[in-house]
């Protein structure tokens, strides 16, 4: 019962020949390697898994990587650029302390992302019940949500500024 | 923010600096033990107990053998393993002995007992490889609560301890003090249970494990705040001697105390992998570390305590049952929880008359672990309960009556042997109550309540024990005494150093914090510091993190070990500049000898490779070793926490409305990571108060083997911490600094309970037992209405 | 938590699922979003020999108003739906709120959701409440179920096994509804949730009973031009009208309590409009 599977991850094509039962998460990190995305409780439940399908946040663990070709997977191996220097999110992260043990933070990431692309002007409970998608055991929560509220203001001021000076 | 660069000595310590951990965990690029993936590498599962209490008939593993991708499965008999065993040095009367086989053997005693290890290509395969197994039990009663485990006539869990009970102490019991309580103007009582708890790191457990004949060694990579306790007990488990097992540790998905015990799986995995000369991997999936693995935090009190008419305390009297569940861990034994409680009640207040009785059960649970804050969220809840009670019944402020009680002259000796060093007891509280007073909470509370909303505030003054030395751990007669800490530092060619610490960070910033001790001690840039930390290889002997014991005991053994290297430094500049090596300091990443200065890497150069040139009672190399234990009692940190609740007499909902911790650790090393832990350990506290539980039914069967029913509380549940730090250095850990891992669970639940009662203050109902029912909020406010 | 094994195949069209379906009986089963079923399958409590991917059909997700009717594509997801402007069916995108979470919410679909039928589960109360039609292809062609008959039981429905829901429709705007639920947990199923639609006078309730629990707001309660003497009593009556017994860890009396709150929470936020 082994099935040829295309996916598109982080911009790279691959094709595998695997079980239909295989997660898209175990499949991004046993048969591709990416294991920056985590698995935590493979019900839905604490998001580790999250990640982007065609731009939409994703729990990994509940989908079957079959179901997805075709698909622009997106996983926290796409943020940093290749010579290792953070994006602004993660940058956020790290100047907010939000992450300890850093298990939960490439799932809380890919979710903050997927959310800002779509709300770039969020409130701040707008960002708290989002955040509420996942579970952290470390944090609290709270230096999660500064991150990520950082980052959206960061982001409007820089696209302000680019306005501005398109205006010029 | 942080100067990138040159820091003079003595900056570091104290600056929340970028943390070295940040840009591989934000990258995606840790290493946890299943990012590891080795050749020809196996994974295991287990065949698990579906009762809670049965002799086990048989185990045919035939089927699962015949299942496509399953390599081999084992019994205990296949195995033959030692088992594992954790001691007291108490008499049979106090403690009872009871062995862990590593897979069950002749007896189920919990559901989701190991009692077969199936290893399989793929985890996939595995799960249908133990599907196969056929196991044939013959059901005995379950024993399923504190209560039917003491009940005359109970089965029993362990033949060997007769009334299911592990371990029975009465630590203190001061002269007199039944006429204390006789003649006392005031006695309230606080009867409370709390729940079974799961630490819950969000990385469940796991290992890799496999032989290396160039080495001849066991590797074993695994999830554990212990290596050296995990490779003392394999080692005597599978017959090897402890320099052929090798056991690392990897990034971890933190662990809170549920790691920093021995477990079966990662022994018998290891095993396997011996066995078969191939590498072997388990991960515990969440339904296993839901309902089996180490759980916590299920006790029942009955406290009395003693008042005089005008407030002042007189004597406490305790009762304390900890469900212990199924089996003892090792090292600290099923005596954790009633032998924390036991030694450390009386806490923050000036209590002259003191009794305790501090029993261990057993059951058929899953068995029990440290987890964060051990026992002291329980009764630190208790006294704080003990607290509200009297000041309602002596017509005081609970607060004031706090005050009139905490300790404030110090060193001061308890009435449980203890000596307290200096702590900021009152000022914590008078400042957490000023906040909250001057962001206008009362005011609020006293001006809404009446109408639809019902407000509460509630306040926990607490101390915690943190760097428990040898000596602590001793008094409490463990026969594994996890007190020193022992650092080595070795400085390379370019004047980096790394340096090793039996510590073991599983979230808590040690690469970072460790290197800044280090940094101030050298006079260089912390990210010219390597901290070296779980491997058994490169680590003389480590006892791991837990029991806040990493920054005192740990950072003070680096501190040292820093020093030594920095006596070593100066004394070959002094040679080569030809000056005084008293008159040497170590300055901007070198040594000045007057008005010369020699770098650290010119040093190294002549310490490696120019040895002919070294003074000569100096050998080649630069490298020193350390170690550090906390004399007498140990060093005490302190907090008040302050909640603010909000009631819905609807639903009996609860919102915490405000938190406001205000915490002493003494010198924090980096103040923003203390903050991380104060406000990720609330959350936990916050956790135990109101959602979480690990609940079973009458059968033994666990309620809550998935997220659905075990509520692990949200961004949403969880509130904004305000922080407020107050500085008593500890006199003597290397940076006067004090524990900050778990203080901030210790005092939430006591913060969370006396809000919430505050709010139904009232109705007159009183609510004692966590996690809070939210019915019984409902009721208490409809009845009210 | 690994599943079991299965073959899958992907639907291409309607008629080809419904062809799959047919064809593979009643080893066979539909994956949509997967935000139920895949969790199942990971714990082991389902374990299909055959998934039907019906992800990958075109023309089975949007949302078209014709009318004073809306209808709602099974792969329509809830984000979807959320985000939508639907004007005087807008409790429809309000209620999204209360659906898991995010990440659930991009995912889960619709049909998903009505067909899994949780007695809990939005989608249900909103269907019965509003009387949803939901449209079904099987073998013999379309047909369309009221909501008020499709739930039959806890995770049964009127649905055949080789029938595929293709379609919700809406034939009437709510413009006073509303839905509203408590969980000790946000995001969590509902411990009880009540939609309610003060003009048509109707509160369907989950979490106390088996499927979805429809009343009528007792009589003289309610009408546009005839508010009851307050919110709070048609809610008492409402919750003092059903059958509940006492379960493990909630009691009749406190399901009751919540019915009541809920009820007279939802009709406020319905009466605003």
């Amino acid at each position: 019962m082994i099935q040829l599977v295309e996916l598109t991850v982080n911009g790279e094509r691959h094709e595998l020949a695997i079980e239909p039962r295989r997660t898209l998460v175990d499949v991004l990190r046993h048969d591709l390697g990416l294991t920056g995305t985590h698995v935590g409780c493979e019900h839905g439940i604490c998001g580790a898994c999250t990640v982007l399908v065609d731009g939409a946040p994703v729990r990994a663990c509940l989908l079957f990587a079959a179901q997805v070709e075709g698909a622009e997977i997106r996983t926290v191996e796409s943020l940093a650029a290749p010579d290792g220097t953070l994006n602004d999110l993660q940058q956020c992260f790290s100047e907010h302390h939000g992450l300890q043990c850093g298990f939960c933070t490439p799932g809380m990431l890919m979710l903050a992302e997927g959310f800002l692309a779509e709300e770039p002007e969020p409130t701040t409970e707008e960002i708290r019940e989002v955040v509420a998608s996942n579970l952290c055991r470390c944090t609290g929560y709270q230096t999660i949500v500064e991150a990520i509220d950082d980052c959206a203001s960061r982001r409007r001021a820089a696209f302000q500024q680019q306005l501005d000076g398109s205006r010029v | 923010m942080v100067e990138p660069h040159f820091r003079r000595d003595g900056a570091w310590v104290g600056a929340s600096v970028p943390r070295r951990e940040d840009p591989r965990l934000l990258a995606g690029r840790g290493r946890f033990v299943d990012d590891i993936t080795l050749p020809g590498m196996l994974h295991a599962q287990f065949v698990r107990s579906t009762e809670a209490h049965a002799e086990l008939l048989a185990v045919d593993l035939d089927e699962v053998r015949t299942v496509p991708g399953v390599v081999a499965a084992y019994t205990a008999d296949d195995l033959d393993l030692g088992d594992i065993t954790a001691l007291l040095d108490r008499p049979p009367h106090e403690f009872v002995p009871t062995a862990m086989p590593v897979l069950a053997r002749g007896k189920v005693r919990y559901v989701g007992e190991p009692i077969a290890i199936v290893v399989a290509k793929d985890p996939y395969a595995a799960e249908d490889g133990v599907e196969a197994a056929v196991v044939e039990y013959a059901p005995l009663q379950p024993v399923v609560s504190d209560t039917a485990a003491l009940a005359e006539g109970a089965p029993l869990v362990h033949a060997e301890a007769p009334r299911n009970t592990l371990v029975d102490v009465s630590l203190f019991a001061t002269e007199g003090i039944d006429d204390v309580f006789a003649e006392a103007h005031t006695v309230v009582e606080v009867r409370t249970k709390t729940g079974r708890q799961n630490a819950l790191p969000l990385e469940t457990r796991g290992v890799v494990a496999d032989w290396d004949d160039r080495d001849e060694q066991l590797r074993v990579q695994t999830c554990s705040q212990v290596p050296h306790q995990v490779r003392t007990v394999l080692a005597k488990c599978v017959g090897l001697d402890e320099k052929q097992v090798r056991v690392t540790v990897p990034d971890m998905g933190g662990g809170f105390g549920q790691k920093c015990v021995v477990g079966r799986e990662e022994i018998a995995a290891a095993a396997v992998a011996l066995r078969l000369r191939r590498p072997v991997k388990w991960i515990e999936d969440r339904r296993d570390a839901l309902t089996a693995a180490f759980l916590a935090r299920e006790q029942r009190y009955v406290v009395r305590a003693a008042f005089s008419a005008d407030g002042e305390i007189l004597g406490l009297d305790a009762d304390v049952v900890c469900d212990m569940g199924a089996y003892s861990c090792y090292p600290f034994t099923a005596g954790i929880e009633p032998l924390m409680a036991s030694a450390e009640m009386p806490g923050v207040y000036r209590v002259p008359a003191y009794r305790v009785r501090g029993r261990a059960v057993t059951t058929n649970k899953a068995p029990t672990a440290p987890y964060r804050g051990v026992s002291r969220p329980q009764y630190v809840m208790v006294v704080e309960r003990v607290f509200e009670k009297a000041a309602r019944a002596l017509g005081m402020d609970a607060v004031e009556l706090r005050r009139r009680n905490l300790i404030t002259v110090f060193p001061y000796k308890g009435v449980n042997n203890i000596t307290y060093d200096p702590g900021s007891y009152l000022e914590s509280l008078d400042l957490c109550e000023k906040t909250l007073r001057d962001e206008g909470w009362f005011s609020r509370r006293d001006d809404e309540n009446g109408g639809d909303r019902v407000i509460g505030i509630g306040f926990a003054c607490f101390s915690e024990r943190t760097g428990y030395g040898s000596g602590a751990f001793a008094q409490r007669k463990m026969q594994v005494v996890p007190g020193f800490d022992i650092s080595e530092i070795t400085m390379d060619l370019n004047g980096t150093v790394s340096v090793t610490t039996g510590t073991l960070s599983h979230g808590q910033s040690h690469e970072t914090t460790m290197a800044q001790i280090v940094a101030d001690r050298l006079g260089i840039a912390y990210d010219r510091v390597k901290i070296v930390q779980g491997d058994t290889d490169r680590i003389t002997y480590g006892w791991g993190s837990f029991a806040s014991r990493s920054i005192t005991i740990g950072g003070s053994a680096v501190a040292a070990a820093s020093v030594k290297l920095g006596d070593q430094l100066r004394e070959i500049a002094a040679h080569l500049l030809a000056g005084d090596p008293e008159a040497a300091v170590l300055e901007d990443g070198g040594v000045r000898v007057g008005d010369r200065w020699m770098s650290f890497a010119d040093i190294a150069d002549v310490a490696y490779l120019k040895a002919h040139l070294l003074p000569k009672d100096v050998g080649p190399g630069l490298s020193a070793i350390a170690s550090f234990d906390v004399g007498g009692d140990g060093t005490f940190s302190n907090a008040t926490h302050g909640c603010v609740v909000e009631l819905d007499p609807g639903t009996g909902g609860v919102e915490i409305l405000r938190y406001v911790c205000v915490e002493d650790c003494g010198v924090a090393i980096h103040p923003q990571v203390v903050e991380g832990q104060a406000r990720g350990g609330i959350a936990q506290g916050i956790a135990g108060a109101l959602f979480e539980e690990v609940r079973y039914d009458d059968g033994g069967q666990p309620l809550a083997p998935s997220f659905m029913e075990y509520k692990v509380p949200t961004a949403m549940e969880i509130p904004d911490v305000r922080i407020e730090h107050l500085e008593t250095p500890c006199a003597f850990t290397e940076n006067g600094a004090k524990g900050a891992g778990e203080g901030g669970t210790i005092g939430a639940p006591a913060a969370v309970l006396n809000a919430v009662n505050d709010a139904l203050r009232h109705t007159g109902v009183e609510l004692d037992d966590t996690p809070i029912p939210r019915e019984s909020i409902f009721r208490a406010l409809e009845v009210a209405r | 938590m690994k599943p079991a094994a299965f073959e899958y195949h992907r639907a291409r069209s309607v008629a080809g699922a419904v062809g799959l379906l047919t064809e593979l009986g009643d080893d066979a089963k539909i994956v949509a979003g997967g935000q139920s079923l895949v969790a199942m399958m990971n714990f082991r409590l389902a374990r299909p020999e055959h998934l039907v991917d019906i992800t990958h059909i075109d023309g089975l997700s949007g949302i078209r108003r014709e009318g004073d009717t809306l209808r709602i594509g099974a792969l329509t997801t809830h984000r979807a739906v959320e985000k939508a402007e639907l004007g005087d069916f807008g409790v429809l995108s309000r209620a999204m709120r209360w659906v898991g979470h995010l990440p659930i919410r991009t995912r889960g679909t619709v049909g998903g959701s009505i067909a899994h039928a949780d007695a809990t589960a939005e989608w249900c109360l909103l269907a019965v409440l509003l009387d949803a039609r939901i449209v079904a292809e099987g073998p013999a062609g379309r047909r369309e179920i009221p909501a008020g008959e499709f739930f039959l039981g806890p995770f049964t429905t009127a649905l055949e096994p080789d029938e595929l829901i293709v379609e919700l429709v809406f034939p009437r705007p709510a413009p006073r509804a509303a839905l509203t639920e408590y969980a000790d947990r946000k995001g969590d199923f509902a411990l009880v949730a009540a939609a309610v639609d003060v003009d048509a006078g109707r509160v369907v309730l989950g979490g106390v009973g088996p499927t979805p629990v429809s009343a009528n707001f007792p009589s003289g309660g309610t009408s546009p031009s005839r508010p009851p003497v307050t919110w709070a009593d048609t809610a008492a009556e409402i919750a003092a009208s059903l059958e509940l017994r006492d379960e493990p860890g909630i009691s009749a009396h406190y399901r009751r309590g919540l019915v009541r709150t809920l009820v007279e929470r939802a009709c406020e936020e319905a009466s605003r409009g």
